[in-house]
């Protein structure tokens, strides 16, 4: 196996197992739009980073926590709804990011890469950046996956109960905003969410507990980067998308088999 | 009488410039059940809030006794419909819960049958008392409960309010709870506050059905209460008509024929 596809398939798996349990948090919290919006602020992010000159991949988790907490601070201030808001900022840092990029005539960067992903570029230090945050991030909801379905569950009973609900929906976009940041490079800004957010809507149907239905997210993350791989490769087609395809396929599947009879 | 559990003095909330609660006074003790009624937008939930630590008061303070462990019922439940959660799993939220101390907790609360059911499955009088269970688990010095018999029918609630007095009793704990149906929680409380915005008057349960500032706020429907006795001057046929032959006499309120 060649190099380059060696590189694709380990940054993709690592994306896919962390984004089985983080995915289902955003299907349950109902953060689907949420996640969208962050993405899109990554390309900002993004552009800031190369304005800046900094680390591209810590730009990017900057610029979508940024969001975050000015999402969050809008909220409390506006009386405009959560997903009004949500479609005013989205665009707006999309838009925001491309101007930017725009006036950088001496930097070459390749567009359609960041926007649907470059998988097969993926180089042996872009795959570190991927490995280290995926696991990081993993380790991070194992740490905390109780009291992050505590407050899944009822925030202020979580309150009552003495969770610091606050830094838990804190912690929860923090990394939202990392594994974007990683991902970034494997599905584009585009195409993140799906990933997030397909396999752990497949996995819901047939899960009889929030653990099952996370790693059930996981494996059909796994089969969707397996498979849009091997697309890919043979024949010719680009591997974001494949993978986004080959995770919805996934779900069509799980709507067409009979549900466990409870 | 016992130590309070919890003690507001003078607590005042605004929302938006509107004075919401105004000088309110509240005490609970170990083993004292409080009910808190009113109408609509009284501040009960509001109230309740600050009692939780989740608000905090404009003016006044609210102090609780060091390292209170308060058992919180809250109105409602609603978990998305995405999350697979049983009954069990939703109690081993609390940390320290094994599947013999939610079986057990369940038994207290007469739901043990539910355990393994999915929690989005049980009807609202069951998540009413699940809801119960996961408060008590927490080994609790001081229940509250905010409207604990919404939406369900009229014999389980006083078969729910029975409950809480019996958890009382055995728990020796605090009880503070809202609720804004009139008739059945008098039997099973110690002491009334009646709220609106402010407290209209608190007492025994006789002492406020008789009070004229309680009559005022709830007119015809006090009256009824301090006797609570339900009187038909006629019955009815299967059809729901009035029938039988001394006549049917209205009310001076009536206006139907």
């Amino acid at each position: 196996m060649p190099d380059f596809l060696m590189n694709a398939l380990l940054a993709g798996l690592a994306l896919a197992v962390v984004a089985g349990p983080l995915g289902s948090f955003v299907v349950w919290r109902r953060m689907a739009y949420f996640g969208d919006t962050l993405s899109h602020a990554a390309l900002l992010g993004l552009a800031l980073g190369l304005l800046l000159e900094v680390n591209p991949t810590l730009a990017v988790t900057f610029g979508c926590l940024l969001l975050a907490v000015l999402l969050v601070s809008l909220q409390n201030r506006l009386t405009l709804a959560s997903d009004t808001l949500l479609g005013i900022l989205a665009p707006t840092t999309l838009a925001l990011g491309l101007v930017l990029l725009s006036f950088m005539s001496e930097v070459r960067i390749d567009l359609m890469g960041y926007l649907f992903g470059d998988l097969l570029a993926v180089s042996r230090n872009d795959l570190l950046w991927i490995i280290g945050g995926s696991l990081l991030v993993l380790l991070a909801l194992v740490a905390l996956w109780r009291p992050l379905l505590a407050i899944t569950v009822h925030e202020e009973l979580a309150r009552v109960e003495g969770l610091p609900v606050n830094a838990l929906r804190m912690a929860l976009m923090l990394l939202i905003a990392i594994v974007i940041a990683v991902a970034m490079k494997i599905v584009g800004v585009l195409l993140i969410t799906s990933l997030l957010i397909i396999p752990a809507a497949a996995a819901q149907r047939h899960a009889r507990t929030p653990e099952q239905m996370a790693v059930a997210a996981s494996l059909i993350g796994l089969l969707a980067v397996c498979g849009g791989l091997a697309l890919s490769w043979f024949q010719d087609t680009p591997a974001g998308p494949s993978i986004v395809v080959c995770a919805a396929g996934g779900f069509a599947l799980s709507l067409a088999l009979p549900r466990k009879s409870a | 009488m016992s130590a309070a559990l919890i003690k507001l003095d003078n607590v005042s909330v605004k929302f938006a410039g509107e004075r919401v609660l105004q000088e309110v006074q509240l005490q609970v003790h170990a083993g004292e059940i409080v009910t808190l009624i009113g109408p609509n937008g009284a501040g009960k939930t509001t109230l309740v809030r600050c009692v939780l630590g989740l608000l905090k008061p404009d003016t006044g303070s609210v102090w609780s006794q060091a390292k209170l462990r308060i058992g919180y019922m809250p109105q409602k439940l609603q978990v998305d419909a995405t999350l697979p959660l049983s009954v069990l799993r939703f109690l081993r939220l609390v940390p320290g819960v094994n599947r013999h101390s939610a079986s057990s907790a369940l038994a207290e609360v007469g739901a043990e049958r539910l355990i393994d059911s999915p929690l989005q499955s049980i009807s609202g009088g069951e998540l009413q008392r699940v809801l119960l269970a996961r408060a008590l688990l927490r080994n609790p010095q001081l229940l509250v409960l905010d409207e604990p018999v919404q939406g369900v029918d009229v014999a389980g609630q006083a078969e729910l309010y029975r409950l809480i007095t019996t958890l009382r009793d055995r728990h020796g704990c605090g009880v503070l709870m809202v609720s804004h149906d009139l008739h059945l929680v008098m039997s099973a409380t110690d002491q009334v506050i009646c709220l609106n915005r402010h407290v209209c008057c608190s007492g025994h349960p006789e002492q406020v059905s008789g009070d004229p500032a309680f009559v005022e706020l709830f007119g015809m429907d006090a009256r009824s209460l301090a006797i609570y006795q339900h009187h038909h001057d006629h019955s009815h046929d299967l059809h729901g008509a009035v029938t039988g032959s001394n006549g049917h006499v209205h009310g001076v309120n009536c206006k139907h024929a």
